[in-house]
């Protein structure tokens, strides 16, 4: 208890003014969200698209064997429902750091930063907003799968929300580090180009990693190396009331990294502000 | 008030803790000359017993003491005492035994011997051979009927069922089948008799009193060539309802209508999924997987497989204690 009340009276904030803050940034990302309705159904059309046409195409590509945390022979859309989940995530990271370049060039980051609490806490509760949205839309995919016969324990559904925050503080973490970096809205292309798709193609969402290992053991290090793919296997363990631990300290360890250097690259003595203007920060 | 809900809430919770009665499974295993004992409470190999050369067809005693297992290239049935786990006595049989099965008693056992084109009947009690039946080339699968009158046995080469009068032990009729049937059963009910036809790839229903095939069960799996599909085992839930077949290459076993013979379901096993066995209270059903050397576990009521377990060398028969 004394631990708590220290904190805000040394920065002369109550916990009651931080609930505030998280409230009131989690609330305008959910409404953000809610309002457009696009983009929740592009986020469910997406991994819908892979799961009902891509693995159509790919259904023996498993071969004969039990990879864990599975404990018999599985179909391929099986196998990439957690991979898609994870997807689900990095996309909604990425669009968060979008949304937060996009605040820059209007001018409503002015207002978010101005805020009298420590900027790392308003990019944590910013962060934590996204991963909210994030779990909304893994949740609607779930229940959509599970009438296509993708239905893990039921116990399953509890274990994941852990993994699931885990995994989206830390793509979370990855889009605010990027999106610092990003002076204009249109050069966000490029991060679709340098992050997500080589995040998830050299990945174990698609195939798993012996089968990459056979064809490439060059790739098979790449992927075991990517961040994305120790969020993908999270994720399926803990779907399956499992742990992953080496996956786990891979995950909590980015996101710590993630997310002080995005705390870094936010602050204004060093982060974008100092760079230059950029359209509504001018 | 509260304290009484809570001791009967707690009551309860510890009455649906209790695990399931646990059984015990026999699997041959054909290449690696041996019998894998599986538990399942634990669904793990308990104990892996040697035996005589290329075991395949396996079965419980009708009291529980025993398993038999053929074993093909030493021509003949050994007998495992469940108690010890090691082979204590071998029963007569003709040359290249396969399959087996037993009357309602469990007193005349009745042996396909896949050499000699004879079924040889055996007296469990004396453990003695009483006789032979000539039958078509290459006899294979045996059902009896469930009032014990007639005996089926299918032969793989005449592509035929024959059906066998138990008292006279004569062919009374030879009803034709698609190409290489494998495996005969009886419903429940002994109001249909399906056989699997591996080369064909269909399952044959047979009225039993007109000796005549009444319909045929075709199984289609997409993007598996058809060829690939090569029915096998056959087991039946007790009221007769639900019924699974084993589709050899195809890995996968197919959950039919016992009513209707429409096919609702695949599900994804090892690799050459060939026999199958439930457990006595009928939750689960376990399927040999040749080639994959393993043995999958389906939830019976779910209808789905819940675990795969590693056992010996090419699995091919499988024994539930009854």
């Amino acid at each position: 208890m004394s631990v708590t009340t220290a904190g805000p009276a040394q920065s002369g904030f109550s916990f009651g003014e931080y609930l505030t803050c998280l409230n009131g940034i989690v609330w305008r990302e959910a409404l953000r969200f809610l309002h457009q309705r696009e983009r929740f159904v592009s986020a469910l059309v997406r991994p819908l698209v892979w799961l009902f046409i891509f693995a159509a195409g790919f259904r023996q590509v498993l071969g004969i064997s039990i990879i864990p945390p599975y404990e018999t022979y599985i179909l391929y859309e099986v196998y990439i429902a957690p991979g898609l989940m994870a997807m689900i995530q990095l996309f909604n990271g990425m669009q968060s750091s979008l949304s937060m370049v996009y605040d820059r060039e209007m001018g409503n980051m002015r207002t978010l930063l101005v805020s009298p609490l420590p900027r790392w806490y308003l990019l944590f509760c910013k962060l934590l907003a996204g991963t909210a949205v994030s779990l909304l839309q893994v949740y609607a995919f779930l229940l959509i799968a599970w009438f296509w016969d993708i239905a893990p324990p039921p116990i399953g559904y509890l274990t994941v929300l852990p993994a699931l925050v885990l995994s989206g503080l830390m793509l979370g973490a990855l889009g605010m580090l990027i999106s610092s970096g990003i002076k204009q809205l249109e050069n966000f292309a490029g991060v679709m180009n340098f992050v997500i798709f080589p995040m998830f193609f050299a990945s174990s969402a698609l195939y798993p990693l012996w089968r990459v290992q056979e064809g490439s053991p060059m790739l098979y290090y790449v992927c075991d190396f990517n961040p994305f793919t120790h969020a993908v296997e999270l994720v399926r363990f803990a779907l399956y009331g499992k742990m992953n631990w080496v996956s786990l300290a891979v995950v909590v360890g980015c996101t710590l990294v993630f997310m002080i250097g995005a705390i870094y690259a936010y602050d204004p003595s060093r982060g974008f502000s100092r760079r230059g203007p950029a359209g509504g920060e001018t | 008030m509260w304290r009484r809900y809570l001791l009967s809430g707690l009551a309860l919770g510890l009455l649906s803790a209790v695990p399931a009665r646990a059984y015990v499974a026999y699997v041959s295993n054909e290449k690696g000359n041996t019998v894998s004992v599986i538990d399942t409470d634990s669904w793990t190999v308990t104990n892996t017993i040697k035996v005589g050369q290329r075991p395949r067809g396996i079965e419980y005693t009708r009291d529980g003491k025993f398993v038999m297992v053929a074993v093909g290239d030493d021509d003949t049935i050994q007998v495992i005492d469940t108690k010890t786990q090691q082979v204590t006595d071998t029963l007569p049989s003709g040359p290249d035994p396969e399959l087996f099965t037993q009357d309602t008693t469990g007193k005349v056992l009745y042996v396909a011997n896949e050499n000699d084109n004879t079924v040889t009947v055996i007296d469990l009690e004396k453990r003695a051979r009483l006789g032979d039946i000539q039958v078509g080339v290459e006899p294979e699968g045996m059902a009896i009927s469930p009032d014990d009158r007639v005996l089926i046995n299918t032969s793989e080469t005449t592509n035929m069922a024959h059906f066998i009068d138990t008292s006279s032990r004569q062919v009374v009729a030879s009803v034709l089948v698609d190409s290489r049937p494998r495996f005969a059963a009886f419903k429940p009910d002994g109001s249909e008799l399906w056989v699997s036809s591996e080369i064909g790839g269909t399952v044959s229903i047979i009225d039993p009193q007109k000796h005549a095939v009444t319909g045929k069960i075709e199984f289609a799996i997409p993007g598996l060539r058809k060829e690939a599909i090569q029915p096998v085992g056959i087991n039946m839930t007790r009221d007769g309802k639900t019924v699974f077949v084993a589709l050899g290459p195809a890995n996968r076993i197919a959950v039919v209508d016992g009513a209707s013979h429409a096919v609702t379901k695949y599900l994804l096993v090892g690799q050459r999924v060939w026999h199958m066995a439930f457990t006595p209270d009928g939750k689960y059903l376990l399927s040999t997987n040749g080639l994959s050397n393993d043995v999958s576990v389906i939830d019976v009521a779910a209808q789905k497989v819940i675990k795969t377990i590693q056992v010996g060398e090419l699995p091919w028969g499988i024994a539930m204690q009854p």
